[in-house]
């Protein structure tokens, strides 16, 4: 199943003007523990989806409470300056859409 | 202390506008404070270095003149959070002449307005930097240099709950924040009358996006908080909204780098181990916020310099044979316009195609770079003066128009401009030069308050 149509947000926006975060929610408690479980959202997925380097990922975090995921990472142009293409950073899930999980 | 404090959010963004309905639903509960969140850097540096707001002044002015004259009839405190957008003093200065301006027209008096600025002196930062106590804030912040600090306008500090606490203590009816940190204002509110700051905080959190933590949620309708002795609520004022406990835990997610830690002006808030239940009525009780203390008070600093002028074209292609080769063409036309601008150094400019409707988005991270039957084309130059960065567009526009590809049929014309005329002169491109973490001796060091009695 893609990702996007596991989850119930998939998002993209600023966390602050250097960073991206990238949240993952699901309504399906079955779904978000088989995903966290399985391992497969780690650094060197990220890291591949999105064309960084793995230091340049800062958080990816599991949040029960919220049954959601959060990945974080810097941004290769700040946001609103020379080169920027996404102000608020908004339509940057994308690479994550069409990532094939298996649940 | 009271036994429960209750704040009335009107909106996440000051001028995002809020049904009056809501709000008049809120004023029924008997809030003990409006609480509204003007600020943010989503949008960028401009707003910052231009000293201009994000939102209209009629805008600011209708959201104001409700919760002005509500909070006046109640004899509640009004804050306003990060006046203006960016909050420093032209940000500031330009909230504070809107509420004189309400408060004149209604003939309201008997109040005192305190306003809290935050802006920062370049030689403070420039000393503490030079000292060690100022870092920048993430792996893509570039490092300061006297000449990008010399370069920056206003630079501002984000205020935690203490100045506040400060106003409110001098009795201040309404209070003019500069930038703040989001939660503060709220959270200053409850602790001025002994709440816990942990729950204070984390309710602060929710409430600057007002209903977003809602379903369906926006931040353009009201929400209600209401804290208790070791726990708080929260509540939507619009029957069409409610909270669940998966959507208000899920709400710190939202624009933070960590779901639940989060870093604020001299402490850190730790949500891991709350539970949230729902209260069977569209409200959510949220329990076990934590809150630490830094050891060291720092304060996230903003700053914003200009970078270049730039000028842009937006303009439609739809013909199959250049789409099917419209990034080779755009790499001739740049090369063409070189050559033709031989005596211009070529660091005085920078010619930037984005091709909408095959990669205008992600760029060269996009998955399925695949062309529609229509691209639009935006073309900027960003260049050293304004002058230049027209002249240079003026001569990217001509060539792009006129290009003649290999194969080319439609040899009348490249692009379809849906403007006369086709350039349009932006003006100044900005880029956040600071965004540190500095240290204070406390939370009220950077922070002057002023009051006036109207």
């Amino acid at each position: 199943m893609k990702l996007y149509d596991a989850a119930a947000v998939l998002r993209s926006k600023n966390s602050g003007p250097f960073e991206i975060t990238v949240d993952v929610l699901f309504d399906n408690p079955d779904i978000y523990y088989k995903i966290k479980q399985s391992g497969v959202v780690n650094r060197q997925t990220i890291s591949r989806l999105y064309r960084i380097a793995p230091d340049r990922i800062t958080q990816i975090v599991f949040f029960d409470q919220a049954l959601g995921f959060k990945i974080t990472f810097a941004r290769t142009v700040s946001s609103g300056t020379v080169l920027d293409r996404d102000v608020y950073g908004a339509q940057q899930h994308a690479p994550l859409m069409e990532w094939e999980v298996d649940i | 202390m009271a036994e429960t404090f209750k704040i009335l959010a009107p909106c996440g963004m000051l001028g995002y506008g809020f049904p009056k309905k809501s709000f008049e639903n809120g004023m029924t509960h008997h809030p003990d404070a409006i609480v509204v969140d003007a600020g943010s850097t989503d949008a960028g540096p401009h707003k910052l270095g231009a000293g201009v707001s994000i939102v209209g002044r009629q805008a600011c002015k209708k959201d104001l003149e409700l919760i002005i004259t509500a909070g006046a009839a109640a004899r509640i405190p009004v804050i306003i959070g990060s006046a203006g957008g960016s909050g420093a003093a032209p940000h500031v200065e330009w909230t504070r002449s809107i509420v004189m301006e309400i408060l004149r027209e209604h003939g309201i008096r008997g109040l005192k307005v305190a306003t809290i600025w935050a802006d920062v002196p370049h030689d403070l930062v420039e000393k503490r930097w030079k000292e060690g106590k100022c870092e920048p804030l993430g792996l893509a912040v570039k490092p300061l240099t006297e000449e990008r600090l010399k370069a920056t306008g206003h630079i501002v500090a984000q205020m935690g709950h203490e100045p506040i606490i400060e106003a409110l203590k001098e009795g201040a009816d309404i209070i003019i924040c500069g930038r703040a940190y989001d939660p503060s204002p709220f959270a200053a509110a409850a602790m001025y009358r002994g709440h816990e700051s942990a729950l204070a905080y984390h309710l602060g959190k929710i409430l600057e996006c007002a209903a977003l933590c809602a379903e369906p949620g926006t931040t353009k309708d009201c929400m209600l908080g209401i804290i208790e002795k070791d726990s708080f609520i929260v509540r939507p004022l619009n029957e069409r909204r409610k909270c669940t406990a998966i959507s208000v835990a899920a709400h710190t997610f939202y624009e933070k780098d960590h779901p639940y830690l989060l870093h604020g002006p001299g402490i850190v808030l730790n949500l891991e181990h709350c539970t949230f239940t729902e209260r069977g009525d569209g409200s959510v009780e949220v329990r076990g916020s934590r809150i630490e203390t830094t050891p060291v008070y720092k304060v996230k600093l903003e700053g914003a310099m200009k970078v270049a002028y730039r000028t842009f074209v937006v303009a439609g292609v739809r013909d199959p044979l250049l789409i099917g080769r419209i990034e080779q063409v755009e790499e001739e036309v740049k090369r063409q316009v070189a050559e033709y601008y031989e005596e211009i150094p070529p660091e005085d400019y920078q010619i930037n195609f984005i091709n909408y409707g095959l990669n205008g988005v992600m760029g060269e991270l996009e998955p399925r770079p695949v062309p529609g039957h229509e691209l639009g084309v935006v073309f900027e130059v960003v260049a050293k003066t304004q002058e230049l960065a027209n002249t240079i567009c003026g001569t990217v526009r001509s060539t792009f128009l006129h290009y003649g590809y290999e194969g080319r049929k439609s040899t009348a014309g490249n692009l379809a401009f849906p403007f006369s005329p086709s350039d349009v002169p932006f003006g100044p491109v900005y880029e956040f030069s600071v965004y540190h973490l500095m240290e204070v001796k406390n939370g009220l060091e950077l922070f002057r308050n002023e009051y006036v009695e109207v």
